[in-house]
């Protein structure tokens, strides 16, 4: 009876979990009458806008990423290092892109960042790209904290860090050759979800006025009728691949070092 | 996220040292400060203010008007009932694979699937749902052919209160499953077999062990969901258009082209859903303090 009980609420769940991937897939292949094909495919990949957004979501992703490691690792080995005190306050700030929607956060940059501010960062195109890579860096702060203060849990930083010195080490060498190399797997957890985030992102890249894939998708979406059911498809890949890529690299995780001595 | 205090070597101070230590986390401070909380500050100042910097209450009360109310009010239902039902779903699926004797190999796939279709939201997931229920969605074609049934005749549209919160339940039942698992791994069978040797039934271990000590949990991510839903812009956008009113979009549009006429109007608006959203988070971690007691 319980068995029946729980086969039904997991089929339930899979049947509406199934449906909408059903039906994107299935309105995707429909563009040509009567016949499933890739027509809405070869028309979304061969548009010229697709191509330009698409490559500048990837390199604006792949930006944050660098920038959101080259903050958050050395920040997250400090506070567990020397201000162990500092950290539930650091964690906390860390959950505020959660608390904070992005709108609102988007719209604070609007009005302080403008032309006739003192940092008139939405003045020009470069500017406002920067912007916008420090939007998706805030946005992944929560994600990215977590996964490295996750790493770093695992493995004994001050001894590493005291053998490193002892051998001469500066903390630049530390940081890159010591710690990075030993919390990679976390930083790659971090690095694959701020991608599948930043990839797909509206908002912020919308108020920006940047063109970027989330924007042109909504854009699609408002003007045609089989592409915007490719592009899901084409955005559930990525996604996939995201959280896929985080599964496999998780195998490789070290395993905790932290037995209580 | 719970604090693991033994990997920490806690030296003795060594008597008195300049505080170079805290120059370690000004990069990231700064960052913090420029990119999060002066942004955030701006806005709330803002609410209080007139447009030449006086201090008023004017916006605030300025929110009271009817188009403002209906439009919190239906972001507040659809963000209610779609916590509501992930919860309520989300639970009943995680409950079915770890404690309804499934086979252990749904777990890992369970989870994976939750974790990506947690992070499938925008505007991907408006056009899937289109593809499925919207006028020419093949759920809606097969029942009108096949079965006779023409939602539009019913009432069903999906840019409408249920519609939005269909769409809402795709991401927020895999984070119920996400953050409700850890909680049902951690009830003990110890205290199952506790109860039953006390005489409890089933339903006694539910109703005064197992319940009580899940429910600051369940509590807890429902104010997640809610806030989740509450901050969701890009579905809505790409689903509706701008053609349903409810918060999130009112100021999307009120900030690319100041639809109320009042950009300090638009401050207070924002302020409303930031003081919603950390409402509904405030609950969430002093309820997720008290239920991690339980999980250690």
């Amino acid at each position: 009876m319980k068995k029946f009980w729980a086969w039904g609420a997991l089929i339930f769940g899979l049947v509406y979990f199934a449906l909408p991937l059903i039906g994107m897939t299935n309105f995707s292949l429909k563009m040509r009458r009567g016949a499933y094909s890739f027509d809405a495919y070869v028309k979304v990949l061969g548009d010229p806008r697709f191509q330009e957004t698409f490559l500048y979501s990837v390199t604006l992703a792949l930006v944050t990423i660098v920038f959101g490691v080259v903050l958050i690792v050395p920040t997250a080995y400090w506070v567990r290092l020397r201000l162990p005190r500092l950290r539930p306050y650091i964690e906390f700030i860390t959950l505020l892109p959660l608390v904070i929607p992005a709108i609102v956060i988007v719209f604070g940059y609007i009005r302080l960042y403008n032309t006739s501010s003192w940092l008139p960062l939405t003045g020009t195109a470069m500017g406002a790209n920067v912007l916008l890579m420090f939007g998706y860096a805030t946005l992944a702060l929560p994600y990215m904290y977590r996964a490295v203060d996750t790493g770093l849990r695992t493995i004994d930083i001050a001894t590493l860090t005291e053998a490193a010195q002892s051998l001469g080490a500066g903390w630049v060498t530390i940081l890159s050759r010591v710690i990075l190399p030993n919390v990679l797997v976390a930083v790659l957890s971090g690095a694959f979800l701020t991608f599948a985030i930043v990839m797909g992102e509206f908002t912020m890249a919308a108020l920006l006025n940047r063109p970027a894939f989330g924007p042109y998708m909504q854009l699609l979406g408002a003007n045609r009728a089989y592409e915007p059911a490719a592009l899901a498809v084409i955005a559930f890949g990525i996604t996939w691949g995201c959280m896929a890529l985080i599964q496999l690299v998780s195998r490789f995780a070290p395993r905790p070092a932290s037995q209580p001595r | 996220m719970s604090l693991d205090k033994s990997t920490v070597d806690q030296r003795p101070d060594t008597g008195f040292r300049l505080p170079v230590h805290w120059l370690g986390v000004i990069p990231f401070l700064l960052f913090v400060l420029l990119f999060l909380i002066l942004p955030t500050m701006r806005i709330v100042i803002g609410a209080f203010q007139t447009p030449d910097g006086t201090f008023t209450l004017n916006n605030i009360i300025g929110l009271f008007t009817p188009t403002i109310l209906a439009s919190y009010w239906i972001s507040i239902k659809i963000s209610f009932t779609s916590a509501l039902l992930g919860c309520a779903i989300g639970f009943g699926m995680a409950a079915a694979v770890i404690l309804g004797g499934l086979p252990q190999w749904i777990r890992g796939p369970l989870l994976t699937f939750s974790g990506v279709a947690s992070n499938f939201a925008g505007v991907p997931l408006a056009f899937a749902f289109l593809a499925t229920l919207g006028p020419a969605g093949f759920i809606t074609i097969f029942l009108r052919t096949q079965v006779g049934v023409d939602l539009r005749l019913m009432g069903f549209n999906l840019i409408s209160f249920w519609g939005l919160t269909i769409t809402y339940l795709f991401f927020q039942i895999p984070l119920m499953i996400l953050v409700i698992t850890p909680a049902l791994d951690g009830l003990k069978r110890e205290w199952k077999e506790a109860a039953s040797v006390l005489g409890a039934t089933n339903a006694q271990y539910w109703r005064y062990v197992a319940f009580p000590i899940l429910s600051p949990s369940m509590l807890g991510t429902f104010a997640l969901l809610f806030a989740n839903a509450f901050g969701a812009v890009a579905t809505a956008i790409a689903l509706t258009g701008s053609s349903i009113n409810i918060a999130p979009i009112l100021l999307f549009a009120q900030i690319r082209g100041d639809v109320l006429g009042d950009p300090n109007l638009g401050y207070a608006l924002a302020f409303g859903m930031i003081v919603i959203t950390g409402f509904a988070n405030a609950i969430y971690i002093w309820l997720r303090a008290r239920s991690e007691r339980w999980l250690r």
